[in-house]
């Protein structure tokens, strides 16, 4: 068993399972009904594909292991997700700034994700890349009619994009397991995807005459995701998640 | 309230190419792209289609309900406005 592809894999589907998790917490309570369902239809694209990745995790694992066995049943520091994802969803403009960041990286990173030299993991972001161009245009949209919109949304959006910049940086640090990677081609070297990443949001905050936190540009940021150190929100998350599996283990319905 | 409300549109999809578009029904944005791209959201989510319309509503000018007696009813009895009322001879074929 090659135990960085495994890491790495479910790093992939952690990332998608608690950035859908968190989208589908507005399923019921969106701002309208168009963007209720939009949010929702975003997070079954990323549960989706968790699911694609969590199933080849388990092939590769083998030992019993299914798609279930890793959201239902690993610990808090198994898991690999980037911290932005773990983040409370806040207020609308809150979801839209991190939504807008992670569409972001995801776009760029899928796109080179296609070239891997792992036919399984090529497929699946092949497949998500079409899913993934939709949601920045949607987070995109947002984000510029937000900052474009009245001098209340404007702030809003500023404020929320100024309280999650410390965390974006974080999707550009390869984890050790992802370094080896790097050297088969099967994983894309997320570093030199930073300066497509901030070309797109300098973009569209122009567009959306919102301001570049540019002093904070390369200002520190959080990490520790990827090796399971996480905030305490995902903790909470997991509680929720699992705790049917734990009680019942195994039970279906 | 009712002026702060996005305005309404209708949604029209073409299910396939050489299909009409069909009316689907309608949803509130606040501008013509918004309303296309929530209809993607909310019309689209099961493969209906792969072209939208919207229009906004009022756009669209109806008839008047309190006029259907004078306006349809008058047609119920014209059987001869249909093709199936007429033979036709045999040799007349590809009808």
């Amino acid at each position: 068993m090659n135990s960085n592809l495994l890491n790495y894999v479910l790093q992939l589907a952690d990332n998608g399972l608690i950035y859908g998790h968190r989208l589908s917490e507005w399923c019921g309570h969106g701002p309208i009904l168009e963007v209720d369902m939009a949010l929702s239809n975003i997070a079954l694209d990323s549960i989706g594909a968790a699911r694609s990745f969590y199933q080849y995790a388990a092939s590769i694992e083998g030992n019993g292991k299914t798609e279930d066995s890793y959201p239902y049943l690993r610990e808090v520091t198994d898991f690999k997700n980037a911290l932005i994802l773990e983040l409370p969803n806040g207020g609308f403009a809150d979801t839209i700034a991190r939504s807008f960041f992670f569409d972001a990286f995801q776009f760029h990173f899928y796109t080179a994700l296609c070239h891997s030299t792992d036919k399984q993991i090529a497929g699946i972001a092949e497949k998500s890349l079409k899913e993934v161009t939709y949601h920045l245009r949607f987070s995109s949209e947002w984000v510029i009619r937000l900052g474009d919109g009245t001098e209340e949304s404007k702030q809003k959006i500023q404020a929320a994009i100024e309280n999650i910049w410390t965390y974006p940086g974080e999707l550009f640090e390869p984890s050790v397991e992802e370094k080896a990677l790097m050297l088969e081609g099967i994983a894309p070297d997320i570093t030199l995807l930073k300066s497509s990443w901030n070309d797109t949001v300098a973009r569209t905050l122009e567009e959306a005459t919102l301001q570049f936190p540019m002093s904070k540009a390369d200002a520190w940021h959080h990490s520790g995701g990827k090796k399971g150190i996480h905030t305490e929100y995902l903790g909470f998350i997991l509680a929720e998640m699992q705790h049917l599996q734990r009680v019942y283990p195994g039970c279906e319905w | 309230m009712s002026n702060t409300e996005w305005p309404l549109w209708e949604i029209f999809i073409r299910s396939k190419a050489g299909l009409d578009h069909k009316h689907v029904g309608s949803l509130h944005a606040s501008d013509a792209q918004m309303a296309i791209e929530m209809a993607r959201d909310v019309y689209t989510r099961r493969q209906e289609g792969i072209s939208i319309w919207a229009v906004e509503s009022l756009h669209i000018h109806a008839s008047n309900p309190d006029d259907a007696a004078a306006f349809f009813d008058p047609m119920n009895d014209k059987v001869y406005r249909h093709p199936t009322f007429y033979d036709l001879p045999d040799e007349l074929t590809h009808m």
